[in-house]
């Protein structure tokens, strides 16, 4: 048994320890929020936080969990920086098939938590991980761009 | 188009829903004329029968919600949040009361009315087939609503007032929600005639309001396939051949039966299936399996090998998709002429949620959980094979995390394969098939390998006199279900683009050349063949433009007289994207150029003005698309500009990198590293501009698509003078 903090919650979870993070959530937890793109850490759709930074959860084993906080996009609401952007989302209509999004969701809050007004190059820098397959990426800039001003 | 109603709240339709509940009964579609992507009835079904069964669209709680049922899948394109429009607006309910619930299979009272008796979502159709179907579901309910009131208030119905989901009556100051006029509503008998909305009253359509599915989708709390989790399913991950046409010859299971959490180990037709309690040691599963295939009637040949047999066709004469005038003898006689030949790889779909399905087969039935794109196909295909009636096999059909058409499957391969796996283990449970990203990019059907061969003669006066377009690829309609739309040697989702020319030239030759015996599937992609068509024919026509001296907007205009949507289009995105004003200049070393196209699919014209800058080692960035669209009347606006940005991210990735290529049979491509997809960095700024329109609402998921690959490799041209003729377009073309 591992016990993991998500979302600020203590949970106890049977898994091998080289179980990725991923399909703990997902599998073991029914936390499904996080998404399973790749599995190579090539798409983003499964990043969740580890202690405030962005990772992906694919290819991530539990065990580096241990230990640490993790905060899912079942979570992210509850902080300010996270509520902040899954507004703007809202405003913005970002999402269209919305498999990515929660991805993209938790890689800018990582990158408005670190820095409170990125420029078009930091967007590109910071969310250079995470892929949309539909092509949301206009509005995704925007978004963290109106995040930026609700923060401010 | 007539319609009747009828009551069926009355006959239980909907048990156990208080309040109201409509039916609509239509008469048979007429199918539109266009070329879209899956727009074909269902072998053997019956189509004037068939379309006028009831559908149920509406309902009405005494909670004041108005639940909206949606035929279509929701694949990210925006139909919960249109389709919900369209009711909302004609019912003048207030949009936060609405609600959209996916429909059940159920082809009778869900078919797309453009296929005939099939449900389906695709062919960008779903807003134009459900446009005068939901605008009289929704205008049905209301005149039920204001008959109610005007009967428990005891004034004429003529005097009831009905906005933003409140019935009034002004002259005695009485007013009910819908929710309270709900049961009195579902006691009454429909009208017959219900009067339609005038577009100057809409409130709602045209108008920017937010999506229906945005919170979900930014909680996490959206379900996809993916998410599903039932009591005592088990996860299915499966070793497919490493060739097309290969089979089992024979397994070891014994190491995977070793993992924990593995259950069953199971040969089906399509591979070997690894069933365990969760994902990850099902795939584990699937490592650790030892498996020997059959290759005796595996697909062997390599994409080099395809491509120089379809160079070698394009030598003779092909199937004639259209003829006009006598184009050999207008080459013949031209002043100038010019050739050219471009190839096109196959294309992956590669949508973020990789393929997958659960089934569960029980003594009742079969349940299916998918994010189902042809639920009638499939409905078909999984009755045959578990010898059940199609109304047996229920489909919930779920959120889809992309398709672009891959959910759509002719063959309905991936929910086969689940349904064959539930049969193989034969004990009634529920099986969740996940492909990893691998099986997904692996497994076929992609968009087909294609060559063209364009010639073209121009007159001493530069006038275009004589057109031939030789296209060679697969076909997507042959041998599947929709075989039927082949005629003549023409499947028309081959030559759509081409055969469509809009351009008045006077002669004009499209051929075919279809080869059969390729062993790769093939099926359409986000905006099918215009996805080639709209590539060569757009900058064929720039280069022509540009050996005539034309300038390519004011020749297209010239040739466009016949077509007012085509000529209003190209000029309003050349107007917005300053067409013929100098371009601010890079920076030293770097080149700049603009480049134009514009293109008809489903209905919907699309015009696209891209601007690029290419570096001296000839990579290159797109800075910039303006676009204009005409796709009828816009019933959300923002959504419209939503499915133009993202229709350019998607077609962009094949400019950039995007390709399938095959070596002995064998895809090259397995994942994200290698068939890279765009992302943030890439991603140009997009301007979309709506032409205003009184008309139908036409497509708009897909036609985005096509001419951003043609823009875009004209103002390649315009920087550096290189045309580009092949897909994706090598930095090695465009250096200095």
């Amino acid at each position: 048994m591992i016990t993991l903090n998500i979302n600020g919650q203590a949970m106890r979870v049977d898994a091998a320890p080289d179980t990725p993070l991923l399909w703990v959530l997902r599998d073991t937890l029914q936390m499904t929020g996080t998404k399973f793109g790749c599995g190579m850490a090539l798409c983003g759709a499964c990043t969740v936080h580890l202690d405030g930074q962005p990772i992906r959860s694919c290819s991530t084993p539990v065990s580096a969990a241990k230990g640490k906080k993790i905060t899912t996009i079942e979570g992210v609401g509850h902080d300010r920086v996270g509520q902040a952007v899954q507004q703007a989302w809202q405003q913005l209509d970002v999402v269209q098939c919305g498999y990515c999004q929660s991805g993209q969701i938790m890689s800018a809050v990582a990158l408005l938590h670190s820095n409170r007004n990125p420029s078009d190059a930091d967007i590109d820098n910071a969310m250079g991980g995470n892929v949309c397959r539909c092509g949301t990426y206009v509005r995704i800039r925007a978004a963290i761009h109106e995040a930026a001003k609700l923060l401010a | 188009m007539t319609s009747s109603i009828e009551n069926v709240s009355r006959r239980r339709f909907l048990q156990g829903a208080a309040g109201l509940t409509l039916a609509v009964y239509l008469p048979a579609a007429k199918a539109a004329s266009t070329a879209t992507a899956a727009k074909a009835s269902t072998a053997g079904a019956n189509a004037a029968h068939a379309a006028f069964e009831p559908n149920a669209f509406l309902r009405i709680g005494e909670d004041n919600s108005v639940t909206v049922i949606s035929k279509h899948l929701e694949m990210g394109q925006g139909t919960y949040t249109g389709l919900a429009t369209i009711v909302a607006e004609e019912l003048d309910a207030d949009w936060n009361q609405v609600r959209v619930e996916s429909a059940p299979a159920d082809a009778k009272r869900f078919n797309n009315l453009f296929w005939g008796p099939a449900q389906g979502t695709g062919g960008s159709t779903a807003m134009a087939n459900s446009w005068e179907q939901l605008r009289k579901a929704g205008a049905t309910a209301r005149a039920m609503l204001v008959a109610a009131a005007a009967k428990q208030w005891n004034v004429p119905a003529g005097e009831i007032a009905v906005a933003n989901g409140e019935v009034r009556h002004a002259a005695s100051g009485r007013k009910a929600s819908f929710g309270q006029l709900a049961r009195a509503a579902a006691e009454l008998t429909p009208p017959a005639e219900v009067k339609l909305k005038d577009p100057k009253d809409f409130k709602l359509i045209g108008q920017r309001i937010p999506r229906k599915d945005n919170i979900d989708k930014t909680t996490g709390k959206a379900v996809y396939t993916q998410d599903v989790h039932l009591p005592g399913m088990l996860t299915a991950v499966v070793a497919h051949p490493p060739r097309f046409g290969a089979k089992v010859k024979s397994f070891n299971a014994a190491k995977a039966k070793a993992v924990k959490g593995v259950v069953a180990v199971l040969a089906i037709p399509t591979g070997v299936a690894v069933l365990a309690r969760d994902t990850w040691s099902a795939k584990k599963g699937r490592d650790a399996l030892v498996v020997e295939w059959d290759e005796s009637q595996a697909f062997k040949l390599g994409s080099a090998q395809i491509l120089a047999r379809y160079h070698e066709l394009a030598g003779q004469p092909g199937a004639v998709a259209r003829k006009a005038g006598d184009a050999e003898q207008a080459l013949a006689g031209a002043a100038h002429t010019l050739e050219a030949s471009y190839d096109f790889p196959y294309l992956a779909h590669a949508a973020m949620e990789p393929m997958n399905c659960v089934v569960h087969w029980s003594k009742d039935g079969c349940e299916v959980w998918n994010g189902d794109q042809m639920q009638t196909g499939d409905q078909m295909a999984l009755a045959k094979l578990f010898g059940l009636k199609p109304e047996q096999v229920r489909i919930h059909t779920l959120y889809a995390g992309g398709s672009f058409g891959r959910r759509a499957n002719k063959d309905a391969d991936y929910v086969l394969e689940a349904a064959h796996i539930a049969k193989a283990l034969n004990r009634r449970v529920p099986i969740k098939l996940v492909w990893l990203r691998e099986d997904d990019m692996r497994a076929g059907y992609y968009r087909p390998m294609f060559h063209h061969r364009l010639r073209a003669g121009l007159d001493s006066q530069g006038r275009l006199t004589g057109w031939q377009h030789r296209l060679v690829g697969q076909s997507i309609l042959g041998g599947s279900p929709f075989a039927a739309m082949v005629k003549d040697g023409i499947d028309p989702v081959s030559v759509e683009g081409a055969a469509n020319l809009p351009y008045t030239i006077p002669n004009i030759l499209v051929d075919l050349h279809t080869p059969t015996d390729i062993g790769v599937p093939v099926l359409w992609w986000r905006s099918v063949g215009s996805t080639h068509t709209a590539f060569s024919t757009e900058t064929f026509l720039d280069e022509l433009a540009h050996t005539a001296g034309h300038d390519p907007v004011a020749w297209r205009l010239a040739m466009l007289a016949e077509h007012p949507r085509h000529t209003a289009t190209l000029k309003l995105a050349a107007d917005k994207a300053g067409w013929g004003t100098p371009l601010a200049p890079g920076k030293p070393g770097e080149r700049r150029g603009r480049g134009v196209a514009v293109h008809e699919s489903f209905n919907t014209v699309v015009a696209e003005v891209a601007e690029v800058t290419v570096q001296p080692d000839g990579s290159f960035h797109v800075d910039r698309v303006v676009c204009a669209v005409d796709c009828g009347i816009a019933i959300n606006p923002d959504v419209v500009r939503a499915q133009v940005e993202g229709a350019i991210g998607f077609a962009l990735a094949p400019v950039l990198y995007g390709a399938i290529t095959l070596s002995d049979g064998k895809v090259d491509q397995s994942n994200f590293h290698d068939y890279p997809p765009i992302r943030m960095a890439d991603m140009p700024r997009v301007e979309v501009h709506i032409v205003p329109s009184a008309n139908k609402p036409t497509g708009i998921g897909e036609p985005g698509v096509p001419p951003l690959a043609p823009a875009v490799a004209n103002a390649l041209a315009a920087a550096t003078g290189k045309r580009a003729r092949k897909l994706p377009i090598s930095a090695e073309l465009l250096k200095v």
